[in-house]
C-alpha cells in the first residue's frame, strides 16, 4: 500500500456533524471547557486503547534510552561454546550462532528502532510543516512547485526507492544514512497533510480578522494558522513512528539497512531466516518485540485521532 | 469529463519524467564503477573497456544517457543486462510469475476484506465490530516478513497444508504467499469499508430509505453498499500498483522468482540497467494505476469533475 492510501485511512474522512435524531437525544449535551487539547485529554485518560499503548511506549522508551536496566549481559560479550542454545533460565531468550545472549540483544534493539523512528518522524515532519505551511498559506507558483515535487515523489513506492538509493549511494549505511533516506522518502505524505490542514484554517474568519488588523504572514501562520492545523499533524507523526520502524526493520531484513555489528530487529530476523526450522526462536523474540512496537504506536495514533477530531465525537 | 482526462493525462508526463529521471540518476550516480565490478578480478583492455563504455552511452553526460535510454523505452526497448541480455526478456519471463501472485492476493483481500468491513460496519461497537478492529490493528502492526516467516512456519512447515517454497506446484504454491501480500491491504480495505459504510448509513436517503419500508437487507445491501464502494475502489486501483512493489518481501520470503525478486538481485550484483529497466516498468504501472484511480474516482463521484 502506498503512503497515500495510509494518510488517507488515518486521517478521517469528513462525517456529518449531526448523526440522527436517536443519537442527538441519546447523548446530553457536554459543555466543553478548556482547549481541543484539554478536552482530548480529560477523553483519552479514560480510554483503554490509550492507556495500553502509552504504557507500552514508555516501556519502549526507557528500554531505548537505558538497556541496563533490563538486562545485565552485554549484548556484544559472546561465547561461541553457547551457540544457538534453546530459551532457559539462564538465557531468557536463547543464545544466537555467535552464541550472543539473544534477550539482551533483543532489548538493546530497541534503541536503534525508537531513534529511526523518532527521528525520521521528527525530520520528516518539520520539512512538511515549513514548506506545507508556506505552499498552503501562499499558494499560487510556489504551492505548484511544491506539489509537483510531492507528485514525483509519491510514483517511487517506499521500499523500492530505498533499495535503490541506501544500495547506490552509500558504502556502508550506518544509523544516519538510514535515516537520511527514509526522512527523503517519507516526508511528501506528511507534507500533503500540512498543506491541505494549512489550506483549511487559511479560511477561517479569525485568520481574515488578523490580516485585517495588519499582522504580519509570517505572524499570522505562526500563531493562528498552525496551532490550529496541528492535530492531524501530531495524529498521522504518532503512526508514522511506527510505520518507519517497520520500514528500517524491512530495510535491514532485506539486507540493505543497517549492516552488522548493529543491533537491530530487523537484521536480528534477517540473520534468523536462514535457521527459522532449527532456532525459530531467532525469528519469535525479535518479531514480537518488533510488531509489538509498530502496534502501539498504530494504537496510540487511532486513539489520539479519536480525541482530536471532533468530528468523530 | 474530457477536459478533466487531458488535464490529468498532462500532469501525468512532468511527474513520469521526474520519477524516471530520480531513479535513473540514483542508480548510476553509483560510485565505482560497474564495468569493473562485471570484469571482477580480471583487468579489462583498454579496448574492451571503451567498447562496453559506448555500447551503454556511459561516456555520455547524464542527462543524454537519461534521453537515449527513454527513448528507447518509448519503442519497447527496456535496454540489455551486462551480459547482452535485453531486459524485456527479463520482464516477460519474471512479469507473469509476480501477476499471478499479485492477482490472487487482490483477490483474496478484496473478497476477504470487504466482508469484514461490512459485517463489522452494519453493527458498529457490537463484538463482529470490535473483533475486525483489534484483528485489523494487530495484521496492520505485524510487518509483512515476520508474518510471512510465521505463516511459512506454522502454515507451511508445522502443518503441512501449503507448500513452503518456490512456485513448483503450480497455481497451490501461489496460495499462501499472497494471503501473506494481501493481508495488509484486506485490513486497511476493512477498515476503509467499514468507516465509509458507517458514513453512509448516516445520511438522509438511508433515512428516506427506511422510512419508504425498504428491508434492513435492500438499504444497507443496494442503497448504502454502492455508495459506500466509492472509497475501497479507488483504495483498489491503487492498491494493484503497489502490490507490484510489495511483492519484493514476500517473493524474496517464499522463494518466488518474480519481478521483486529480479530488481532485489539487480541491485545486490549493481547491474543498474536491470533495476533502472524494472523499476521504471513498475513506476509506469504505479502511475498508471494511479491514474484510472482518479478517472474512476471522477466517474463513480461527479462531484469531483467540478473542482
Amino acid at each position: 500500500m502506498s503512503d497515500r492510501d495510509r494518510e488517507r485511512l488515518f486521517t478521517s474522512s469528513p462525517a456529518p456533524v449531526v448523526a440522527s435524531f436517536e443519537e442527538l437525544e441519546a447523548e446530553p449535551i457536554i459543555r466543553r471547557e478548556g482547549s481541543l487539547y484539554a478536552d482530548a485529554w480529560r477523553q483519552l485518560r479514560r480510554r483503554p486503547m490509550f492507556i495500553i499503548s502509552g504504557i507500552l511506549i514508555v516501556i519502549l522508551a526507557v528500554m531505548a534510552i537505558w538497556p541496563g536496566l533490563f538486562t545485565r549481559a552485554d549484548p556484544r560479550a559472546c561465547d561461541l561454546a553457547d551457540s544457538l542454545l534453546r530459551p532457559s533460565s539462564q538465557h531468557w531468550f536463547g543464545t544466537d550462532v555467535q552464541g550472543c545472549d539473544y534477550y539482551a540483544r533483543t532489548i538493546w534493539g530497541a534503541r536503534v528502532s525508537i531513534t529511526i523512528g523518532v527521528l525520521v518522524t521528527a525530520c520528516a515532519t518539520l520539512i512538511a510543516v515549513l514548506l506545507g505551511s508556506v505552499a498552503g498559506y501562499y499558494g499560487g507558483i510556489v504551492d505548484t512547485l511544491i506539489a509537483r515535487l510531492t507528485d514525483i515523489w509519491f510514483a517511487i513506492p517506499t521500499i523500492l526507492g530505498g533499495i535503490v538509493i541506501l544500495r547506490s549511494i552509500f558504502s556502508t549505511r550506518g544509523l544516519l544514512q538510514v535515516s537520511l533516506v527514509l526522512i527523503v522518502l517519507g516526508w511528501p505524505t506528511m507534507l500533503r497533510l500540512v498543506r491541505s490542514a494549512v489550506m483549511a484554517t487559511k479560511e477561517m474568519d479569525y485568520v481574515d480578522a488578523a490580516r485585517a488588523l495588519g499582522v504580519r504572514n509570517i505572524r499570522i501562520i505562526r500563531r493562528h494558522i498552525l496551532p490550529n492545523a496541528v492535530a492531524p499533524v501530531i495524529v498521522y507523526a504518532t503512526i508514522t513512528v511506527g510505520v518507519i520502524i517497520s520500514a528500517e526493520a524491512a530495510l535491514s531484513f532485506l539486507g540493505v539497512g543497517l549492516q552488522l555489528p548493529a543491533i537491530s530487529w530487523g537484521l536480528m530476523i534477517s540473520v534468523a531466516q536462514n535457521r527459522i526450522l532449527t532456532a525459530p526462536h531467532l525469528l519469535l523474540f525479535p518479531g514480537a518485540f518488533l510488531s509489538v512496537t509498530v502496534f502501539s504506536f498504530i494504537l496510540m495514533g487511532d486513539a489520539l485521532r479519536d480525541a482530536l477530531d471532533p468530528r468523530l465525537r | 469529463m474530457g477536459r478533466y482526462l487531458i488535464r490529468r493525462l498532462l500532469q501525468f508526463i512532468p511527474v513520469f519524467v521526474g520519477a524516471t529521471l530520480l531513479i535513473f540518476i540514483m542508480v548510476w550516480a553509483i560510485p565505482g564503477d560497474p564495468i569493473a565490478a562485471l570484469a571482477g578480478d580480471r583487468v579489462l583492455p583498454d579496448q574492451v573497456r571503451q567498447e562496453i563504455r559506448d555500447r551503454y552511452n556511459l561516456d555520455d553526460p547524464l542527462i543524454v544517457q537519461y534521453g537515449k535510454y527513454m527513448g528507447g523505452v518509448f519503442q519497447g526497448d527496456f535496454g540489455d543486462d551486462f551480459r547482452g541480455r535485453p531486459v524485456t526478456d527479463l520482464l516477460g519471463q519474471r512479469l507473469p510469475i509476480t501477476v499471478r501472485l499479485a492477482l490472487l492476493a487482490f483477490g483474496f483481500e478484496v473478497v476477504l476484506g470487504i466482508i469484514a468491513g461490512i459485517l463489522a460496519g452494519v453493527r458498529r461497537g457490537g463484538f463482529v465490530d470490535n473483533l475486525v478492529l483489534i484483528s485489523t490493528l494487530v495484521v496492520i502492526a505485524i510487518p509483512i516478513f515476520v508474518l510471512g516467516f510465521l505463516a511459512q512456519l506454522l502454515l507451511g512447515v508445522r502443518f503441512g497444508w501449503f507448500p513452503v517454497s518456490g512456485v513448483q506446484r503450480g497455481l497451490y504454491s501461489y496460495v499462501l504467499p499472497a494471503m501473506v501480500l494481501g493481508s495488509v491491504s484486506l485490513a486497511y480495505i476493512a477498515r476503509l469499508t467499514r468507516t465509509s459504510l458507517i458514513e453512509n448509513l448516516r445520511a438522509d436517503y438511508v433515512r428516506t430509505a427506511t422510512a419508504k419500508g425498504l428491508s434492513r437487507r435492500r438499504v444497507v445491501g443496494i442503497h448504502t453498499f454502492r455508495n459506500s464502494m466509492i472509497p475501497v475502489v479507488t483504495f483498489l486501483a491503487i492498491d494493484l500498483g503497489s502490490l507490484m512493489g510489495g511483492a519484493i518481501i514476500t517473493e524474496t520470503i517464499f522463494n518466488i522468482p518474480g519481478l521483486g525478486r529480479a530488481v532485489f538481485e539487480g541491485v545486490q550484483r549493481q547491474e543498474g540497467t536491470v533495476v533502472v529497466g524494472i523499476v521504471t516498468f513498475l513506476v509506469l504501472v504505479y502511475m498508471v494505476a494511479n491514474l484510472l484511480v482518479d478517472v474512476l474516482y471522477a466517474v463513480l463521484d461527479p462531484r469531483i469533475r467540478y473542482e
